[in-house]
């Protein structure tokens, strides 16, 4: 049976699992889901936005992006850079997967919820929320330069790993909605330049152009506007920002 | 040389590699770094961790931080049994699914659960509003329900019919509530029943010597003004 997955290309983990599989072979039939506005019918485990990218595999339904990455560099034996054999050079992804958890995750997903998907469903998130949150970016973006990236040419290590893919979707997100997070990072924009020039830019183009044309879609007034169902849990995802 | 964990058995992580460490007899040399005293804001901490905290291993010139990569490390370095995180993909994607899970919802609510409760009135004299309070212990009922619901189910264990890390990063973590006195096992009794499988299979006395000292969180006595000031940035930031 073949692999499915089900996924929303403006989801930042979903992206992830999306360029990992296009960029290694990996045959799967694509489902396309609209978390942000609810559309999470399709699927038996999904109550919430968070428990997307979503995959199934011989009745093997795992909702973790990390846990999937995982298992599909496993099971499809991609290239070791991707999740070292190395004890120490693996040690350095999950080094970055758990930090990742503590300080992107969470935090780089939300500009887009305060500037676009909040007033899209008449809500306005206070600014000292989104002082709090810019201020969280800054701090995680320059552990992230310092600690992680350093001198060396990506996250963990001399070449990509699944750690960038991770960060880069995450970074992506705020850029997306106008707040240029490379803007005067020389080195993280060059570790940027570095990973898309891996990844190629026609992969780039095609898994970023839903999320970067998000801004514009909105100006035109064609971006899908959320149903009334999907409210509560856009509320309460809006209520959730620190 | 001889591996060395830098641990504080008052923070959940650093229990879970405590015990891991001692269950499966691997050697190490245990740095305690007590965040109570501010030892994790230390010049000399820093040098091991510049992001200041624990838990961190040190194995000869390696440095690593991150509890889940300390724990797979371990793992992949001294060959456990495979049942702590099994070779069959199957199996540790459902490890790691938890472990990606827990990494946010659970720790979340189990650490502002012990703050709220206990740490921030009684050890930092900072009083707590009572629906601060409230809201906490309601969020943590909600990821005790989906620990439940979605992850054990009707398994013996979280990942299956083993013990593996997921159970280990669980319980550590919901020690951390009962520490504060939160009865998180009544009227659970799945969860009650889960919760001493993990503890025969860890072995009662490892157990108990491990979670001594959140037990106590309790009676801490109130903080010395100085640490409370250096502390006050850090424990406001972690329990937002
Ligand atoms: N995922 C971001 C928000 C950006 C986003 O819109 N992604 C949604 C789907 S539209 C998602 O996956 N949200 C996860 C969540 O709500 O926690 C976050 O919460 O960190
Ligand atoms: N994601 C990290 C979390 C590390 C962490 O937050 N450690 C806490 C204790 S549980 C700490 O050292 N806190 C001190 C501080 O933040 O000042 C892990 O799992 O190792």
């Amino acid at each position: 049976m073949d692999l499915e997955l089900y996924l929303d290309l403006l989801s930042q983990p979903c992206r992830a699992v999306y360029i990992f599989a296009k960029k290694n072979g990996i045959p799967f039939k694509m489902h396309t889901m609209e978390l942000c506005k609810g559309g999470s019918g399709q699927s038996p485990r999904v109550g919430t936005c968070r428990d997307i990218p979503e995959m199934r595999d011989m009745r093997f339904l795992s909702a973790k992006h990390t846990a999937i990455l995982i298992y599909l560099s496993c099971k499809y034996q991609t290239a070791d850079h991707w999740y070292p054999r190395d004890l120490q050079a693996r040690a350095r992804v999950h080094e970055y997967l758990g930090w990742h958890a503590d300080h992107i995750r969470g935090t780089f997903g939300v500009p887009l919820w305060t500037r676009v998907l909040a007033p899209l469903i008449g809500t306005q998130v206070p600014e000292e929320k989104m002082e709090r949150n810019r201020i969280a970016m800054d701090q995680a973006l320059q552990q992230l330069e310092d600690k992680f990236l350093g001198d060396k040419a990506f996250l963990a290590g001399q070449q990509v790993t699944l750690a960038d893919l991770m960060a880069l979707e995450e970074l992506i997100q705020p850029v997306a909605v106008g707040h240029d997070l490379f803007e005067g990072r020389q080195r993280l924009a060059a570790w940027r330049g570095r990973v898309e020039a891996f990844l190629g830019a026609e992969l780039c183009q095609e898994a970023h152009g839903p999320i970067l044309s998000v801004l514009e879609l909105v100006a035109k007034k064609t971006f899908p506007v959320p149903q009334p169902e999907a409210y509560p849990n856009m509320l309460r995802r809006i209520a959730r920002i620190p | 040389m001889v591996l060395e964990l830098y641990l504080d058995l008052l923070s959940q992580p650093c229990r879970a590699i405590y015990i891991f460490a001692k269950k499966n007899r691997i050697p190490f040399e245990m740095r305690t770094v007590e965040l109570l005293k501010g030892q994790h804001l230390s010049d000399a901490f820093a040098q091991v961790n510049p992001l200041k905290k624990v838990p961190a291993l040190k194995d000869g010139d390696f440095i690593l931080t991150e509890s889940v990569a300390i724990l797979l490390y371990l793992t992949r370095k001294y060959q456990v049994p495979d049942y702590w995180y099994p070779q069959d993909l199957q199996a540790r994607a459902r490890v790691d699914e938890y472990l990606a899970w827990q990494h946010t919802a659970l720790r979340r609510n189990c650490l502002r659960a012990l703050w709220h409760k206990v740490m921030l009135p009684v050890f930092l004299g900072e009083p707590v509003p009572p629906q601060t309070l409230a809201a906490t212990l309601s969020e943590l009922d909600v990821t005790l329900q989906l620990l439940e619901d979605k992850f054990l189910q009707n398994k013996t264990f979280l990942a299956g019919a083993h013990i593996s890390l997921a159970d280990l990063v669980a319980i550590t973590e919901l020690m951390h509530p009962v520490g504060a006195g939160c009865q998180v096992f009544e009227g659970r009794p799945k969860l009650d029943a889960w919760r001493q499988r993990v503890e025969a299979a860890l072995g009662k006395d490892l157990f108990q010597e491990a979670h001594e000292v959140i037990l106590k969180a309790k009676d801490s006595p109130p903080a010395d003004p100085t640490i409370k000031q250096k502390m006050m940035p850090g424990v406001l930031a972690m329990i937002r």
